[in-house]
């Protein structure tokens, strides 16, 4: 052993472990304002769910001790190891559920909890760090390079554990691998696919927002995702050359057309769609002359870019109205305003909008929240924990969570930007871009901004399995950290 | 190769942190405009959370002016029903001891369940399935309520009353409409307030002030406790309970003498205004207007052609007939025109005019006090035609005529006397420019020449009759006529307490009051002379279109500080003396606490066993 325990206590990032401290306090302490209870008011209970959170809180302790002892190379020496494991423990969570065997029972319509006597635990949450060691792990190979076989290897690391949580039905676990592409484009994945990426997304919802829309003839939510498809590939012209000239002329292409399309309209009833496609059509052809003339690729790619996008705007319509399921299209018509339905499918959000808009400036305080503690807000104390936050604390208090969040993420961002190895980086981007990827959907779901998709507020939501994956996938990153001073 | 990687894409970690920095800050903006800069979500969520709880006060209970109980606080029961609590029970047995047809039972609940009728349903929250059942009633269904899980009873306060008597005095209870609750922001859907009577006149006094409990309310529409413990809870204020001037026993001696008869008997006690009785017949049974019964009772009552929701004594208008002659000497001796010592004469009728009006015999000519011993027709209309077409007296017969209308309506006549209760009608004096437009060309005293004798278009109410008695009684001034003697911890209103003068002066009043105790002893009421009282009456025999003449009475008692004043209004009771004297002696005999009589007797047995009511007034 080269380390000491005295000298990893040293060089472990104490900072770190006090953002810890300090949101788990203050999860737990959301958790006693959320599962208040009228009738048993007992807060150290362990009956009760502060109660028992507490008992997940110390035994979380107790894995970090663990996880500490443990020499730093045992992470990288049995990451595939443990990803394995983890792999056939969601299998085994698979095939149970579909046999219905005993030891994955229907917990909230969902079969993805192993039960084994006491203990009870959702191997989703665990498959992340395993996800982010293994992913680490490949990467950490001598002279690593994304080359298309490699993103293709990691590609398979992460959607193989992701495929298994879809299975199971946990569409909003399943989503937190997206997180990973953080972590690939990093560690130099293409722009342009992060970029395809949340330009996929903007369209989605641009389309199925406006998709009722009609204005004149003209269907309004086409008609925005092929101006966004046109600005995006004459700005992208742009970034790639140097000379800014085609930009421009492509811009002026585009605003042309539209200007005559517009007087042409005030006379006859004219489809701005068919416009576009034309407008597409000469971008794509000007591209592609462009790009045999100057045998520069990117132009073709451009040009690839924007006739894939209206591929991709028609099967949009076919993905939502007959691949997901009908409660899934409804979150995501409520979650964009387009269905306003209080008491269904819009109660949660307008409950928990209703109970973090009350707590105004300050909030009403601790354990005095009305919405909170009379249950107004269904998921009160798992995935809408934040509400309590919002409602009790007010502005300052949730603003002062979000902050700490937000500090807490950028500080190990920058953690991962100081380790000597990949492996270290990898996995220390891997923790930051989950906890990201949390808040954002957790955050932006409670306000009202995103789909309501059910994954947990690390350190907030009340839940063992969460509280335990959040608490291991975090301090194997410490404990890497930890060695990487006194290694020489 | 590794090291140079690192640093390719190390500038990415700048834009990856900037999108968690542009994130939180998305976040914060976004919680900022819902916590600080929107409103409603607050008032929201307290509309969520908060159920603010009426608690309703208890109403003021009323009492006679001896302190006998008459009206106070049932409990009722209503029953409620939580439906996410009922099981199957036996739907039968439950109508059977409510009283209710299964396809009642079934109709209610389909109503309870429909949202458009019922917008605030919540199937934990108790709702009403029936109001106040009886007490019979709800002890049945206590007994068997443990059959009837989800099922409830919810107390409520109804009034009770302990006589059946004086229904238009005590008024009713009923709920509020869509007016009420313009009218005053207190009330809302649901409440009850006073329609009628001194419930209705005292509203603001008895039904007190309503309370609020504010209780925390769960998603699931479930209480779960007092909003800190109560503390921004007000509890109600229990209305204040009334005392009334009324006897009971004498306002029931009165509805029992009054029984076959319409009419009206007012008593007044003179030295302070309070009404002792306030008598109407026919009269009806407070206790019909009260619980489940109360509709069809109410319209039960409306359709009645002797209609008894009528109160006679204030509402009903007659000709006030010779009970006006008192007033008319009054104002004939106030002016001058007449002294106590002319003499006019009568020929069984006033000669002026050919005979009419008729008289009777009697001695003739006479005096004041005598005229009115003898109801002798031709001294008034004589004592008119020297106050009217005395030009040298007024100018004009428009100013002579003013200046009796002035003297009348100082004497409570015309006008509203203003008594505590809803309704009263002002009777009828006209002016002069009401006969300057029926006879335009020109108009004497011959030519209104009734309305000295009370008849014309002379009419009053008989509070006001009894009015007129109480301010001969008191020589020259009344107090407005009241019902109610006390209010709890509160002074009555000054208008109650207030002498008002006539334009007459007292010396004036101590003729027409010995006229007055000279027809008791010597003239038309004979019999209404009490062994042991100086009793001084006028009798009243009102002519009217509708039949037989009114009997009328007015007196008071004793002749020198009288305690009591009476009018007694009996419809196509013919002669005063036939109806109105007896009716009013026995009022007077009752207050003054006389021991009966033989005579006495036998005159009550006659009033209670007779009937004036005609047969086609019963259709």
């Amino acid at each position: 052993m080269r380390n000491s325990k005295k000298s990893l206590w040293q060089t472990v990032d104490w900072i770190t472990i006090l953002f810890f401290i300090l949101l788990v306090a203050a999860g737990w302490f959301s958790i006693c304002g959320a599962s208040y209870d009228f009738d048993n008011a007992g807060l150290f209970d362990p009956s009760g769910r502060p109660g028992s959170q507490l008992i997940w809180i110390g035994s979380s302790v107790v894995l970090i001790f663990i996880i500490m002892m443990l020499d730093d190379k045992f992470y990288n020496v049995f990451a595939y190891l443990i990803y394995g494991f983890f792999i056939l423990l969601l299998i085994a969570t698979i095939i149970g559920a579909v046999a219905n065997l005993p030891f994955v029972p229907d917990i909230k319509g969902s079969r993805s909890w192993l039960v084994l006597g006491p203990i009870r635990l959702q191997p989703a949450e665990f498959a992340k760090f395993a996800t982010a060691l293994a992913l680490a792990k490949f990467m950490n190979g001598y002279g690593f390079k994304l080359t298309p076989r490699n993103f293709f290897i990691a590609l398979l690391l992460i959607l193989v554990p992701m495929l298994c949580i879809l299975l199971q039905k946990e569409t909003g676990s399943a989503l937190v691998y997206l997180a990973f592409f953080f972590v690939l484009y990093r560690e130099g994945m293409s722009g342009y696919i992060l970029l395809a990426g949340i330009c996929a997304i903007v369209y989605f919802v641009t389309g199925i927002k406006y998709s009722e829309d009609v204005v004149g003839i003209t269907p309004l939510g086409e008609l925005l995702v092929m101006v966004m498809t046109l600005i995006i590939s004459a700005a992208l012209v742009g970034a790639v050359a140097k000379d800014k000239r085609n930009m421009w002329i492509l811009l002026g292409i585009v605003a042309l057309g539209y200007l005559a399309a517009y007087i042409v309209s005030l006379y006859i009833p004219l489809n701005f769609v068919w416009v576009s496609y034309g407008l597409i059509a000469v971008l794509g052809v000007y591209l592609l002359v462009l790009s045999l003339k100057k045998w520069v690729w990117s132009y073709a790619v451009i040009a690839l870019f924007s006739v894939l996008s209206v591929g991709f705007l028609y099967s949009v319509d076919y993905v939502f109205d007959n691949i997901l399921e009908p409660h899934q299209q409804v979150r995501i018509k409520v979650s964009l305003g387009l269905e306003d339905d209080p008491s269904g499918a819009g109660y949660n959000v307008n409950q928990s909008k209703i109970a973090i808009g009350s707590g105004g400036l300050t909030g009403k305080g601790f354990l005095n929240g009305t919405q909170t503690k009379l249950k107004y807000v269904p998921e009160q104390d798992t995935d809408f924990i934040f509400c309590t936050v919002g409602e009790e604390q007010g502005f300052i208090g949730a603003s002062a969570a979000l902050i700490l969040f937000g500090l807490f993420i950028l500080r190990l961002i920058w953690l991962a930007e100081r380790q000597n190895s990949t492996f270290g980086r990898v996995y220390g981007y891997s923790v930051a871009s989950i906890f990201f990827f949390h808040l954002l959907i957790n955050i932006g779901m409670v306000l009202g901004i995103t789909p309501v998709i059910g994954i947990p507020l690390p350190f907030f939501s009340y839940g063992g399995s969460s509280l335990w994956g959040f608490t291991i996938l975090l301090f194997i990153f410490l404990r890497l950290d930890a060695s990487r001073k006194v290694k020489h | 190769m590794k090291t140079n990687d690192k640093f390719k894409f190390e500038n990415r970690k700048y834009i990856i942190s900037g999108a968690v920095v542009v994130v939180v800050l998305l976040f914060i903006i976004r919680l900022f405009i819902l916590q600080v800069l929107d409103n409603d979500y607050k008032i929201w969520a307290d509309n969520n959370a908060f159920l603010r709880k009426t608690i309703y006060p208890s109403r003021g209970i009323i009492y006679d002016r001896t302190g006998r109980l008459l009206v106070y606080n049932q409990p009722a029961y209503d029953v409620m029903v939580v439906m996410r609590e009922v099981q199957p029970f036996d739907t039968l047995e439950f109508c059977s001891t409510v009283g209710i047809t299964k396809e009642v039972f079934d109709r209610r609940i389909v109503e309870i369940k429909d949202r458009r009728l019922n917008p605030g349903y919540s199937s934990y929250v108790p709702q009403l399935f029936m109001n106040q059942l009886s007490a019979q009633e709800y002890g049945m269904l206590q007994e068997k309520l443990y059959k009837f899980p989800g099922f409830y009873i919810q107390n409520r306060t109804l009034r009770d009353y302990e006589y059946p008597n004086a229904g238009n005095i005590l008024g009713d209870v009923g709920e509020v409409n869509k007016k009420d609750i313009e009218k005053d922001p207190y009330y809302v859907q649901g409440d009850y307030s006073g329609r009628s009577g001194v419930e209705r006149s005292y509203e603001h006094v008895l039904r007190g002030e309503k309370g609020i409990e504010i209780l925390l309310r769960d998603a699931h529409g479930r209480i779960k406790g007092k909003y800190e413990e109560g503390i921004h809870d007000v509890p109600p204020v229990s209305g204040k309970s009334l005392k009334l001037s009324i006897d009971m026993e004498l306002q029931a001696y009165g509805e029992k003498l009054m029984q076959g008869k319409l009419g009206s008997i007012v008593m007044i006690e003179p030295s302070t205004g309070e009404v002792l009785c306030l008598v109407t017949a026919p009269s009806y049974d407070p206790r019909l207007l009260v619980g489940r019964q109360r509709g069809a009772n109410h319209i039960m009552l409306e359709k009645n052609p002797l209609n008894p929701l009528l109160d006679r004594s204030i509402m009903g208008f007659y000709p006030p007939g010779s009970t006006f002659k008192p007033s008319q000497g009054l104002i004939f001796l106030q002016e001058g025109s007449t002294t106590i010592h002319t003499h006019y004469s009568c020929a069984m009728g006033y000669t002026f005019r050919g005979g009419k009006p008729a008289c009777h015999a009697h001695g003739s000519p006479l005096t004041l006090v005598p005229a009115l011993a003898t109801s002798c027709n031709s001294y008034f209309c004589w004592g008119l035609h020297d106050m009217l077409d005395d030009r040298k007296l007024y100018p004009t017969v428009q100013e002579a005529f003013e200046s009796w209308k002035n003297h009348i309506v100082s004497m409570g006549y015309g006008y509203r006397l203003g008594i505590d209760l809803p309704g009263e009608s002002r009777g009828f004096i006209p002016n002069s420019k009401f006969y300057d437009k029926y006879h335009p060309t020109r108009w004497n005293s011959s030519t209104i020449i009734s309305i000295a004798i009370g008849q014309g278009e002379v009419t009053a109410t008989p509070l006001q009759i009894a009015n007129l008695a109480a301010t001969i009684a008191n020589r020259g001034y009344f107090y407005t006529p009241h019902m109610v003697r006390e209010i709890e911890d509160t002074p009555l209103d000054s208008i109650y307490t207030t002498r008002r003068y006539t334009t007459v002066d007292r010396p004036h009043y101590e003729v027409v009051a010995e006229g007055m105790r000279q027809a008791v002893v010597t003239g038309t009421c004979r019999r209404a002379a009490i062994p042991g009282i100086e009793v001084c009456g006028k009798t009243g025999t009102a002519e009217n279109p509708h039949g037989k003449d009114h009997s009328a009475f007015i007196g008071f008692a004793p002749y020198q500080n009288p305690k009591v004043a009476v009018a007694v209004y009996v419809e196509n009771g013919g002669w005063g003396a036939n109806y109105g004297v007896p009716i009013g002696r026995l009022m007077m005999e009752k207050y003054l606490e006389v021991e009966q009589s033989i005579e006495s007797r036998y005159i009550e047995e006659q009033m209670i066993h007779s009937s004036t009511i005609l047969p086609y007034a019963q259709q």
